[in-house]
């Protein structure tokens, strides 16, 4: 398809600016001023709504397509959290309102939503107390990391190290790094759960925490998790909870109550709100009472005459982690789906996604290898590998689900496992839906036994076969305006 | 209840028949009672209808219609029609991060052209997909430096957002960094000063255009002292001022970022918002998160993928050169969006009347008696005015006449407490300007 | 897999062909076929020390990033520019054109430390055995 900027005529316009209506006409010193116009498109708005409109018509959705992309939790996003997010009461509010001399009162709505939001997370995760001001799982991890950090410099403790399974998701080791510590890495046993032995030997008084997920990346509840609390504690640890699978438990364990310190919570994967082709998400993060004092600032609190209010007043605080209070479009949607199934629903909720799953599961595992063969919880990590000895690789069955409108698992994901296939249906989907799913991916086994090379040449239905990655990464073409670069 | 869960009980049996289990209880065996939750105490769930009444009344708590001449680096922009009408289809809204191209060449088409839209309008040479906002972007540009350089001190201008400022000292708290800020002279950053700060182990020169106090300087000198010293120069910038000042590419800038919320995102208090961040071509293997770029297909085809994802977490953990996983692409599209509607000349066009209502409010609340209008530096659409009184309480009673009459500096900027910082953009009209003034004044007299 | 008689290997796949007291060093057959297409190879600078099994540099591919580590320890003598422009040397010829760097070796005992041709040949079948994933069900 063209490029927006490969339409562009000269001179055409796509929105209409009103002429002054001041009678001043500033300028300003030329050593002031660019040369030449950005060369942005010159288009109609037609031109703008039918291009956008048709490569929109160029992807795979949750509201079009089967999505079981595992650790990812695309589930329906349902559609009236957009009219909420979208009223002018909120959407047309400035941040910065709150900061002004008593300005508070003008946005008692928006801090109620904040409010009431952390009461919910706290209540829902076990937790004392939320920051909603992480603007995304990772960045969740970085807050998280960086409370441990200011926890662990407080009491005078000597920490140099993280200690993260091998199953984690590679933001895990990726922001300890970035907070400052050393990483060590332990590996799964044969249940496919961090081997609590290989743990003891790694756990030393240098150890300043451990980053977990639970149920981790094979899809398995770790039920010795108490255990290993206990241990982490005794070295005056903390305990981080990736919430990235909380879909699983919702109502039915808190990482609070398992001994967690400081959990982050995906907000666009349990929440249900939208994952937009990659963010904005919101990564809120919980803590226990002994990292209380370390939340960033500002923090929402009511007063006692039943108003909300931002204290800063925090001095033990790490800080702002962002510049305000959260993703606040996205907070309010988790809210209004919070509010809409309340808690009977948010424990159904988790009882589907765990069924749903185990059914594709059991339906699966004659044709293709489950590395951890047990019930598991909301997502079923399977291996191609069978199908790749017949040369017919994960990759290849990815492709083959593409051609029959099924957005693929996550593939090569956990590292852990070869030729990872990792499946999770989310509760929003039906059986139905996931019987046409399976009678996919058994027709892709036969294939491989008949005819695996004609896995190649797939997709053969979409607008692109496969790219060449090899020369988008040596040629690095990353802007319409310049040519390749050798970087 | 759960509404959006389609199994019914018939297809609950026979999946459990399927697995193998008698419920779905059977299920959680791994869940130990012990770990049951000690408290789970929420309330029943509520009808759509409910929900959307609830959140009506709240909408209804926060002030609705108050004139705002606040920016401090957010502003009140239009937002045409057509962004949130074509943000809001399902295939960009509910899809995810582009990991099978073949399924996904909307968004990644989409971020190209965005990705091409920053560098045209910075005057760079390579941007990324977005960062979470302005403030982490700058974060990440400096950690950027300080990979290319491997020099730790990093010296700040005064005229950086102070909330940019408070985001960077939070996360490198831990981290043997050195930071140095440098006053602004005047409203504009000090150049004496800068070239005394900035020496051989130095990573980076922070510097914003416009800056905090809404001043529009060129930085090309500043460069200058920078490269000669080996360090690099990064610019946080207002992307709609971009329309007519001169670029950071053009004055030598290394590495780019801004806020790009004025690219046709509502303010909605705060976020999501929109980060970017732009390079010089050399510095790519360097720039943090996701990058689409152009390749061909198997039949020679035009199209785009992520690329250079060895650099990233997911590929290399803790060695990744940031832990970002996903930006804000939504928020990303929206602004491609944007600009694709406002187009080449439109955007001159509007920090045009962006100018030029700001300068006539100037002239207009300068002739107020007792009220000094700062000139020491040329203004794109904000600027700073020293009153008689505290400027937070003639805010707070600026609110009574119904306007969000500015950002009192006093918050962040101490002996400043006289000072308003007034934003003024192509959506107010003159009355309203005008009406702004009276009240300021009557506010004044009172 | 192709295996240089003459050379010397580590664990990690590297190897280094010795003449004098310099050692030219590169990755091998295995290494170059389990990366893939290279994409990038981020060159060390010549004039730095390293240490044997320290860190020499990196190799990226379009989906994996590899550590290169030194199988000696030594000064950085010369490294091979060509592999800025075209690092696909290394996949087509991992053993002469695509070398990565040259070694003025500081201390000839450690090459007892490397594994001769013959060693690495059953070091890399032991690899295989020990493949994790599952065996052949058909």
């Amino acid at each position: 398809m063209d490029l927006i900027f490969e339409q562009s005529v000269t001179s055409r316009q796509g929105f209409g600016l009103p002429i002054s209506d001041v009678p001043v006409k500033a300028s300003l010193p030329s050593r002031y001023l660019r040369e030449t116009p950005a060369d942005l498109p010159e288009v109609s708005e037609l031109d703008v709504v039918r291009h956008y409109t048709r490569l929109s018509q160029l992807n795979f959705s949750v509201d079009a397509n089967f999505y079981p992309l595992g650790s990812c939790t695309m589930k329906y996003n349902p559609r009236f959290t957009e009219r909420v997010a979208g009223m002018p009461g909120f959407s047309d509010l400035h941040p910065l309102l709150p900061q002004l001399k008593g300005g508070e009162r003008y946005v008692q709505g928006a801090l109620e939503v904040l409010f009431e939001s952390e009461r919910w997370l706290c209540e829902i995760a076990g937790m004392k107390a939320f920051t909603l001001q992480p603007l995304a799982g990772a960045h969740g991890e970085l807050t998280g990391v960086m409370l441990m950090a200011a926890y662990h410099k407080a009491k005078g403790n000597r920490k140099k190290f993280i200690i993260i399974p091998d199953s984690a998701h590679g933001t895990n080791p990726a922001s300890a790094a970035i907070a400052g510590y050393d990483i060590v890495s332990v590996p799964s046993d044969r249940n496919g759960v961090m081997d609590i032995e290989k743990l003891a030997e790694v756990l030393t008084p240098e150890c300043a925490g451990l980053m977990m997920t639970s149920p981790d990346t094979h899809g398995v509840f770790n039920s010795r998790i108490d255990e290993i609390s206990r241990m982490v504690h005794a070295v005056d640890g903390i305990m981080y909870y990736d919430g990235a699978n909380l879909n699983a438990i919702l109502g039915r364990c808190r990482p609070g109550d398992l001994g967690f310190d400081v959990v982050h919570i995906n907000l666009h994967k349990t929440f249900a709100t939208p994952h937009g082709g990659g963010g904005p998400g919101a990564g809120p993060v919980g803590v226990s009472a002994r990292l209380e004092p370390f939340l960033p600032v500002s923090r929402v609190v009511r007063c006692s005459d039943g108003t909300y209010a931002l204290n800063y007043n925090y001095p033990d605080s790490i800080g702002y982690v962002a510049s305000f209070y959260g993703a606040f479009g996205i907070v309010i949607r988790a809210y209004a789906y919070m509010l809409m199934l309340g808690g009977d629903g948010l424990k159904q909720t988790s009882a589907h996604a765990v069924l749903n799953a185990n059914y594709l599961r059991s339906r699966l595992k004659e044709a293709y290898y489950l590395p951890f063969d047990r019930v598991c919880m909301h997502e079923c990590l399977f291996s191609a590998s069978r199908q790749a000895q017949r040369g017919v690789h994960a990759i290849d069955i990815a492709k083959f689900l593409i051609d029959r409108k099924i957005h693929p698992p996550t593939v090569y994901f956990p590292l852990t496992v070869k030729e990872a296939v990792m499946i999770e249906p989310t509760e929003t989907e039906s059986k139905a839906t996931m019987d046409g799913f399976v009678d996919v991916m058994l027709e892709a086994d036969r294939l491989s036994r008949i005819d695996p090379s004609s896995f190649k040449s797939l997709p053969r239905t979409m607008p692109i076969s496969r790219p060449d990655e090899v020369k988008a990464a040596r040629e690095l073409k990353v802007n319409y305006f310049s040519g390749e670069s050798k970087a | 209840m759960n509404p959006y869960i389609p199994n019914t009980e018939q297809d609950v049996a026979s999946m459990l028949a399927t697995i193998g289990v008698s419920s779905i209880e059977d299920l959680f065996v791994d869940i130990a009672p012990r770990h049951a939750p000690v408290s789970f105490d929420l309330p029943p769930g509520l009808s759509e209808y409910e929900v959307m009444r609830r959140f009506t009344a709240l909408a209804g708590k926060n002030s609705q219609g108050l004139v705002p001449f606040i920016g401090g680096g957010y502003y009140d922009h239009y937002v045409p029609a057509a962004c949130p009408a074509l943000i809001s289809r399902g295939e960009f809204f509910t899809a995810y991060t582009p990991y099978q191209p073949e399924c996904s060449q909307g968004t990644l088409q989409a971020l190209f052209e965005f990705q091409s839209m920053i560098c045209t309008l910075t005057g760079m040479d390579v941007a990324n997909a977005s960062l979470y906002e302005g403030g982490t972007a700058l974060y990440e540009a400096m950690m950027m430096a300080i990979r290319i350089t491997g020099r730790r001190r990093v010296v700040i201008d005064g005229g950086v957002s102070p909330i940019y400022r408070k985001i960077i000292k939070s996360y490198t708290h831990n981290l043997d960094f050195e930071f140095v800020e440098s006053p602004v002279a005047h409203g504009q950053a000090d150049v004496a000063a800068l070239s005394r700060l900035i020496d051989q182990s130095t990573a980076a020169v922070i510097l914003q255009n416009p800056n905090f106090f809404g001043a529009i300087d060129d930085h090309a000198a500043i460069a200058d002292l920078a490269h000669s010293a080996g360090a690099l120069l990064i610019e946080s910038v207002y992307p709609i001022s971009l329309g007519l000042l001169k670029t950071p590419g053009a004055m030598g800038a290394d590495i780019v970022t801004g806020e790009g919320q004025s690219l046709g995102l509502p303010l909605s208090f705060g976020g999501p918002y929109l980060g970017f961040i732009a390079a010089r071509r050399k510095y790519i293997r360097q720039l943090p998160g996701r990058i689409v770029g152009q390749t061909i297909d198997t039949e020679g085809r035009r199209c785009f993928v992520n690329t250079l994802q060895a650099r990233e977490q997911h590929i290399r953990r803790e060695k990744a050169t940031s832990n970002i996983c996903t930006n804000v692409a939504l928020c990303a599209v929206q602004a491609a969006i944007f600009m694709s509607l406002i187009g080449k000349n439109g955007l001159v066009r509007m920090a045009q009347l962006n100018l030029d209502k700001a300068e006539f409010a100037r002239q207009e609340i300068g002739r107020i008696p007792g009220v000094e209008v700062k000139r020491s530096a040329p203004v794109f659409n904000e600027f700073a005015v020293c009153l008689p009184k505290d400027a937070g309480d003639v805010a707070e009673a600026m609110i009574a006449h119904g306007f969000a009459a500015g950002f009192p500096l006093g918050r962040y900027y101490p002996g400043m407490e006289r000072y308003l910082l007034v934003a003024v953009t192509e959506k107010r009209s003159r009355e309203e300007i005008e009406a702004y003034a009276r009240a300021l004044k009557t506010v004044l007299e009172s | 897999m192709d295996i240089i008689e003459h050379y010397l290997y580590t664990k990690e796949h590297e190897w280094i062909d010795i003449d004098g007291k310099i050692g030219t060093v590169g990755i091998t057959d295995y290494a170059q076929s389990a990366l893939g297409d290279i994409t990038y190879v981020e060159l060390p600078t010549d004039g730095t020390d390293v240490e044997q099994f320290e860190q020499l540099t990196s190799i990226e591919s379009v989906k994996s990033a590899s550590d290169i580590f030194s199988p000696i320890s030594g000064k950085i003598e010369e490294v091979n520019e060509e592999l800025r422009e075209d690092p696909a040397l290394i996949n087509r010829d991992c053993y002469e054109k695509g070398w990565i760097a040259r070694i003025l070796i500081s201390d000839d005992d450690e090459t007892s430390n490397l594994l001769t041709a013959d060693e690495y040949r059953s070091y890399l079948e032991s690899l295989d055995r020990n493949d994790p994933g599952e065996s052949s069900d058909e």
